[in-house]
């Protein structure tokens, strides 16, 4: 594994530059929490297929790519760029270019007195101590590389803490941008997202690109929901089809808490979106919902890892793939029930649309339980658009592309249904609408295709 | 000009021939219908005015209102005036009725230059006509056919007839899974929609249907070809005497 070796070596000098250069940080604490992550990642290397957890998707292409960190204040962004990607309504909208947080881009409305709402460096800066308690203590850096680097490499990204009793009745929208990249560069955004007992709030993390570029983006949030919070989180990834996405949501569940996490993958060539709860309190409930929808030669991995720690809890998973061209969806939907968490009521469903022969889909549940009165069920299903349906819109007068995306509408708006009423959900609706009318319009597939397929992403790089 | 003339048509489904020359005209303002045994190919003619893709026209024409009714895909067929009351209504999940059932009325509206219909405009007839086959208004807001009992699903089909108002109305099988109570709303749903301008095709198996909805012309089906053609008395003399006899007497020519 030579290229893992060159690889590690690239990762350690753009390291010791970052430790020597003024994002390192002083705090001997988040020091320490960096070194020892980094030093993690020099252990272990990037995973290979051989490792269980990524058995289906290959990240080779990562691998054996040297990138180096975004160099400060290069990206050009203006306010006009980003109209389209704005959320409508939201509570207090965040802007990061190559991982920066820009205020001048950024709108932080008036927030009541109990929500603060800053950049993770600001808050480094100015507040430590408000981070210590939770910053690196949820996301495992043991057992996921791209974890460890992201960690080690902590400047930036976004800080949220909401208040006992606060409600936020709008959405924060943190918008992440790529700008084009002449030479191949990584960012690592780190998201801290505190709710405290009784809050109620709901967060998008939204990734976008403007300009292409081998981009690698590994973000990673920790989410903690105090004592019956409610909380809704959205990853939202639109890059370009060349970019390489890696994002990890490491929720921590108090007691009686409620928190769903929506993930829409629509862009991005090679994505895995990791999502990591840990039901840690009594009667916390979870929903992990997502749509993932390919085309190209896209890579969309879903990896779950749903963990039952506490007694009567319940976690729902729904996950439905659209897979068209020679995209290749995973979905791995993983549940440990720990020894003390009886009463646990997890249920894991994915169904999968698949519209083309080369499209593709590896689902895999795993179930780890260890309790002995638990309810776990899991179930999957791989389909094609089903001609009878199409055939009785048409004959009632819709033209094939809209009954196209008629009945892909009604695939993904099952995962719709599942948010809750308000900007997120209709902003989500539109993405997706927009989204299927694209997918609708390069069908009927019908015609096979023909020739050699596309090079996939194991011989890219 | 006739509505409908279909001259010498021959249809293959998965390299097997159903339809083996078939000649009909249809004019407005008539009621025909096709009787016959099960696998005569009486929902492959209904299919194939559809234009249901699948099955494989080898020879012949299709005139429709003077156009050519096989060069058409199946929404224009739609829009042009066809309608399919289909034998299996199809569930799809996802898709409210109300919905589809607007798209599908300004899709047809938006192909003959008519202005659009907003939903304001919409939902009064829809409830019209969802009395007019004594429906539950609590299908408005369900999803198309799913749920649905077999009943339901024979009554949606005449529903969206009825909103669609086509020229020509082909009902394949509409009858079948019917108790009388539904029957009788069914037909009297069909009944309503005759007129001089609006052609129907009534495929059935039996003539228990047509007791209702009482045909001016009866064809019967064997094996492909239009074996008679006559009266409603037509119906009755098969309802007598089954199918049997008339199998027969197609089949004695060729051995003779």
């Amino acid at each position: 594994m030579t290229t893992a070796i060159q690889n590690v070596e690239s990762y350690l000098e753009s390291f010791t530059e970052f430790e020597k250069s003024s994002s390192g940080s002083n705090l001997p604490w988040l020091r320490r929490l960096q070194e020892d992550a980094f030093a993690r990642f020099c252990q272990t290397g990037f995973p290979t297929t051989r490792d269980e957890d990524w058995r289906f998707t290959n990240v080779s292409a990562i691998a054996r790519t040297a990138f180096s960190l975004a160099e400060k204040g290069k990206g050009r962004v203006s306010d006009s760029d980003l109209k389209p990607w704005r959320v409508e309504d939201a509570a207090a909208q965040l802007v990061f270019v190559d991982g920066q947080f820009r205020g001048d881009l950024s709108a932080l409305g008036t927030l009541p007195a109990s929500v603060s709402i800053l950049s993770l460096k600001e808050a480094i800066a100015k507040n430590p101590s408000a981070l210590e308690a939770h910053l690196g203590r949820h996301l495992d850096i043991q057992r996921d590389a791209f974890s460890a680097l992201n960690t080690a490499f902590i400047e930036d990204g976004v800080f949220v803490h909401v208040a006992r009793g606060a409600t936020l009745d709008q959405p924060i929208h943190l918008l992440f941008v790529s700008t084009t990249a002449g030479s191949p560069r990584m960012v690592h955004p780190r998201n801290l997202l505190i709710f405290e007992k009784e809050t109620q709030a709901t967060v998008i993390e939204e990734y976008i690109s403007l300009g292409g570029g081998t981009v690698f983006c590994n973000s990673a949030t920790e989410l903690i929901a105090g004592d019956n919070a409610h909380v809704s989180h959205y990853m939202i990834e639109r890059e370009d089809k060349d970019a390489f996405n890696i994002s990890t949501l490491r929720v921590q569940l108090g007691r009686s808490t409620n928190v769903a996490s929506h993930s829409l993958l629509l862009g991005g060539g090679l994505v895995r979106n990791n999502v990591h709860p840990v039901l840690a309190g009594e009667g916390a409930e979870c929903l992990i919902n997502g749509l993932f929808v390919g085309n190209g030669k896209q890579h969309l991995d879903n990896y779950m890892h749903v963990e039952h720690a506490s007694p009567h809890c319940a976690s729902r998973q729904f996950y439905n793939g659209i897979l068209d061209g020679h995209a290749h969806g995973v979905f791995h939907g993983r549940i440990v029930v720990h020894k003390d968490a009886q009463k646990t009521d997890a249920k894991q469903t994915n169904r999968n649309l698949l519209l083309s022969d080369d499209a593709q889909i590896d689902t895999k549940p795993q179930l780890e339980i260890y309790a002995d009165d638990v309810k776990c069920t899991h179930g999957a299903t791989i389909g094609q658009i089903e001609e009878n349906a199409l055939f009785y819109l048409r004959s009632r007068g819709i033209d094939e592309v809209s009954a196209r995306r008629c009945l892909l509408m009604a695939f993904a708006g099952e995962c719709l249904d599942r948010m809750k009423p308000g900007a997120a959900r209709d902003h989500s609706e539109r993405l997706i609408h927009e989204h299927l009318l694209t997918i609708a319009n390069q069908l009927p597939a019908a015609t096979p295709s023909k020739g050699k397929a596309p090079r996939n992403w194991e011989e890219v790089g | 000009m006739s509505l409908l003339e279909i001259k010498n048509l021959h249809v293959n489904v998965a390299g097997h021939e159903i339809l083996k020359g078939i000649d009909l005209t249809i004019n407005a303002g008539e009621v025909h219908s096709i009787m016959g045994p099960n696998g005569s190919g009486k929902s492959t003619l209904a299919q194939v005015l559809a234009r249901r893709e699948a099955y494989q026209v080898t020879d012949g024409q299709i005139l429709f209102d003077g156009k050519d009714l096989l060069e058409m895909k199946p929404e224009v067929a739609a829009c042009e005036g066809v309608f399919l009351a289909f034998q299996y209504p199809v569930e799809i999940p996802g898709i409210g009725n109300t919905y589809f059932l607007r798209s599908a009325l300004n899709a047809i509206r938006k192909y003959r230059g008519l202005e659009e219909m907003d939903a304001m405009d919409f939902l009064p007839m829809f409830r019209e006509k969802l009395k007019l086959l004594e429906m539950d208004d609590k299908l408005i807001n369900r999803s198309v056919n799913e749920g649905f009992s077999g009943g339901e699903k024979k009554r949606n089909e005449i529903l969206q007839m009825a909103i669609l108002e086509p020229k020509l109305a082909v009902l394949d099988e509409t009858d079948s899974g019917l108790d009388i109570d539904a029957l009788r709303i069914v037909a009297s749903g069909v009944n309503s929609l005759r007129s001089k301008d609006r052609a129907m095709l009534v495929v059935t198996h039996y003539q228990r249907l047509l007791n209702y909805i009482v045909p001016d012309f009866v064809h019967v089906l064997v094996d492909g070809r239009i074996v008679r053609s006559g009266g409603p008395e037509l119906a009755l003399e098969l309802e007598d005497k089954g199918y049997g006899w008339i199998e027969a007497e197609a089949k004695a020519p060729a051995s003779v």
